[in-house]
Parts: C-alpha cells; structure tokens; sequence
C-alpha cells in the first residue's frame, strides 16, 4: 500500500511541476468546445441540443492528448522496468498512475465543464447531472486508455495508434454520459443512466489494470 | 540465500544468444559475467530480474522455483540497468527517496546512500543538470538506499573515473563481506578478490 502511495504522489507532483500537461488539456477542451458554437450558428436552441455530446466528446478527445505519456516517459528512461521489478503488484503500479492520470488531466476538465455547459445554454437543471455523470463515467476513459497506452508504449509514434485502439472503446461511456443528460433535459429518471455509466467504471477497474499490465510485461521484454 | 540457474537459453528475435546456461551464487561472492557485445549479459540480467522470459530453464531463490513462487524473491534483488531511472524535474534527493521508499526503504538509508556515493554537495540539484557521471553515482545509490541482498549490474562503471570507480569498489567489497551477492556484467576490470567468472563467448554456457 505504501508503494502504492509512493508512485501515485511521484506521478502527481510530476504532473503539477511539469504543469504543461494541466494547461494543455484544459485549453484544448476549452478551445474545441468553443469552436462548435462558431461552426454551427448562435442559434440557442440548436446548442442547448448538440452541448451534452460535444461536452462529452471535447472530455475523450482532450483526455487522449495526455495519455500517451502515462508509461512513455517512464519507459524511456528506464524507470518502468525498476517499476516492475518492485514488491509492488504491476497491476497496482498501473492503478496509481491511472489514478494519477485521472486526478490530473480529467477532474480538471469536470471542473470547467459547468461554465462550457452554460455557454451552451444547457438548463442549469442539467447541469449537476452533467457533472456527476462525466465524474461517475470518466474514470472508464483514463482505465482504458491505460491498456492502449501499455499496448504502444514501445512505439515510436504510438499517439495515432494509441486513439484508434481506444477511441472505439470509449463509445459506450459516450452514449450513456449524453443519454443521461438529455434524460435530465427532459426531466426522465437520470439514475439507469448513472448506474450504467459507474458500472462502466468499475468493470474497467477490474479488467484494465490486468490488461495493461500484461501490455506492459510484453513492452520491456 | 543462494541463487541457482539451470538450463537457461535465450533466444532473441529468432536468434539464439546463449544456451543452457548454468551456475550458482552464494553470499559473500561476486560473479563476473564476460562476453563480447550481444553475448547476452544484459539479457541474462534481465531475465533473472524476471523482465525478459526465458524459453528455457529455471531461476532459483533459496531453492524455490522464482517464476512459481514470485513472491519468495520480489524486493530480494535490486537491478540497475544501463539507463538511469531518474526524473528530470526531481532533484538527486527526491529521486533517491522514492526508489528507497518504492523499494520500501527508510529516509535515514537515503542519507546513507547519499554519503557512500558523495552526492550530498548534489542534494538539491535537478537531476536534469547532472551530468553522465553524476546520473550514474545517484543510479548505484539506490543499492545503498534500500538494502537487498542481490545485485545485478548492467554496466555499473560506465562513465565512472578512477576515483569513483574505486570508491564503487569499496561498496560492492562491503556489501559483499557482509553476506551480500552481485552479478556484474562490465567490461572493465574491477579489482575484488574472489571474484568468479562466467563467460558467455566461450563455452555457450559453462561456468569458466
């Protein structure tokens, strides 16, 4: 457990000294929700229609810019292999850094995406619903990303391969996170969608680290 | 606590390195692994580490099958690679102390470890300034910052000079005079009595 501790607090304080990973997701979810707004006319009732799923879409895309770097730094300069030869469990080293992924690249964008969404004009009904299910659902996006990220970690240019291994999986967390805040536009019971969303999650919590720990055991070979 | 290989080959993209390989080492012995470049040193480090498999053989720890019983030998070996396992924004100290705590060390051996090696004058220098030397030293001293009883070497002396390649000595001799055991795969000549030899070239395998 307390190596556990110890890679999660390494991962997070190099996140928040190289900050560039913070900035960088949080400006491009700003920047390519915004652009939508501009592309399809101000009309208001036309965005408050297409804002859950552009919320959603702008959330996996802006997550896929920093996953690659979850082991790729680490492989680089040999500190995965000292990561896997420790008394820790592979799967519980890959379960600190997703965590530490998911506290730095994805809890910011559920911060900000209240002020996007208003800018949508979702009704602030919605709003709270949009928020728990991308807080409920989005761990799914940084446990699979984790499995592609083991698969193309020895890779050169392993980025584009990287998004079409793990794009297509992420469809299922898509549909349910929008479906759950359209329920909550048109006032239907949100908590299916919910309940499906953090089942998601937590059957990712069980299958990815497993995957991406056999991903990696095959990257130092 | 013995380590024993039996039988072990390696075979890397389709090309066999060496082949039914076998020795054994006891505390208080160092094992001088000999070969050309590509001779399998580093693979066979790698394998004992348990990060390459091998396609024949078996590693054992005090008599247990290490690939059965992972458990019995996880935090018994520290591997040094010839990469250097340090953060560029971290200083020599921040590095040191989380591999020692990773390997679930003490604070006070991170000291320790920082005084065998002279690295105390680097306490708070960003391992991205150092330089290839200095990386190395903050490398070994990991060995000291949190003790285990077998080390494996990849090229530990490389970009060394003299004087810390004498002072590794020095620690490689104490480690070993206190029941410690190393395999060390180097080309350079290390001046510890009672050392042994393995050569990969020679006899495909046989302990010289």
């Amino acid at each position: 457990m307390n190596s556990f501790l110890c890679v999660f607090k390494r991962d997070f304080s190099l996140a928040a000294r190289q900050g560039s990973a913070l900035t960088m997701t949080l400006s491009f979810f700003v920047i390519a929700v915004t652009l939508f707004p501009l592309g399809v006319g101000p009309e208001l009732s036309v965005l408050a229609r297409i804002g859950p799923g552009v919320l959603w879409v702008g959330a996996l895309l802006s997550c896929l810019l920093t996953l690659d770097r979850m082991f790729q730094a680490d492989y680089e300069d040999g500190s995965l292999d000292q990561l896997m030869v420790g008394t820790l469990p592979v799967e519980m080293m890959v379960l600190a850094k997703v965590l530490a992924h998911w506290i730095t690249s994805v809890l910011p964008l559920i911060v900000i995406t209240p002020v996007l969404a208003i800018s949508f004009n979702m009704p602030a009904d919605s709003l709270p619903v949009m928020v728990l299910a991308l807080f409920v659902g989005s761990p799914v996006l940084s446990l699979i990303g984790s499995v592609g990220a083991a698969l193309t970690v020895g890779m050169r240019r392993g980025g584009v391969l990287l998004s079409l291994l793990v794009l297509p999986l992420y469809i299922p967390v898509l549909i349910f996170g929008v479906a759950a805040v359209e329920a909550a536009v048109a006032l239907l019971p949100v908590a299916p969608h919910l309940l499906l969303l953090s089942g998601l999650s937590l059957g990712a919590l069980v299958v990815c680290p497993l995957g991406a720990a056999a991903g990696l055991r095959l990257a130092v070979e | 606590m013995t380590l024993h290989v039996k039988n072990l080959s390696c075979i890397r993209q389709d090309r066999l390195i060496f082949r039914e390989l076998g020795f054994s080492l006891s505390p208080g012995s160092v094992m001088w692994i000999k070969g050309k470049n590509g001779a399998g040193k580093s693979s066979l480090l790698r394998m004992i580490a348990g990060l390459l498999r091998p396609v024949e053989g078996d590693i054992f720890w005090n008599d247990q099958n290490v690939r059965e019983e992972p458990d019995s030998f996880v935090g018994q070996f520290h591997f040094l690679g010839h990469q250097e396992p340090l953060k560029p924004v971290f200083t020599v100290y921040e590095n040191l102390d989380f591999w020692s705590r990773f390997h679930a060390g003490g604070r006070a051996a991170v000291d320790a470890a920082m005084d065998a090696f002279d690295l105390q004058r680097l306490r708070d220098t960003p391992a991205r300034i150092l330089s290839a030397g200095q990386k190395k030293r903050t490398n070994l001293a990991r060995l000291i910052a949190s003790p285990a009883p077998l080390w494996l070497l990849d090229e530990p002396l490389s970009s060394l000079d003299v004087h810390y390649i004498e002072l590794f000595t020095h620690v490689l001799e104490a480690h070993v005079s206190a029941g410690g055991m190393a395999l060390l795969a180097t080309h350079q000549e290390i001046g510890i009595p009672s050392l042994e030899t393995l050569n990969l070239d020679a006899a495909k395998g046989a302990v010289s």
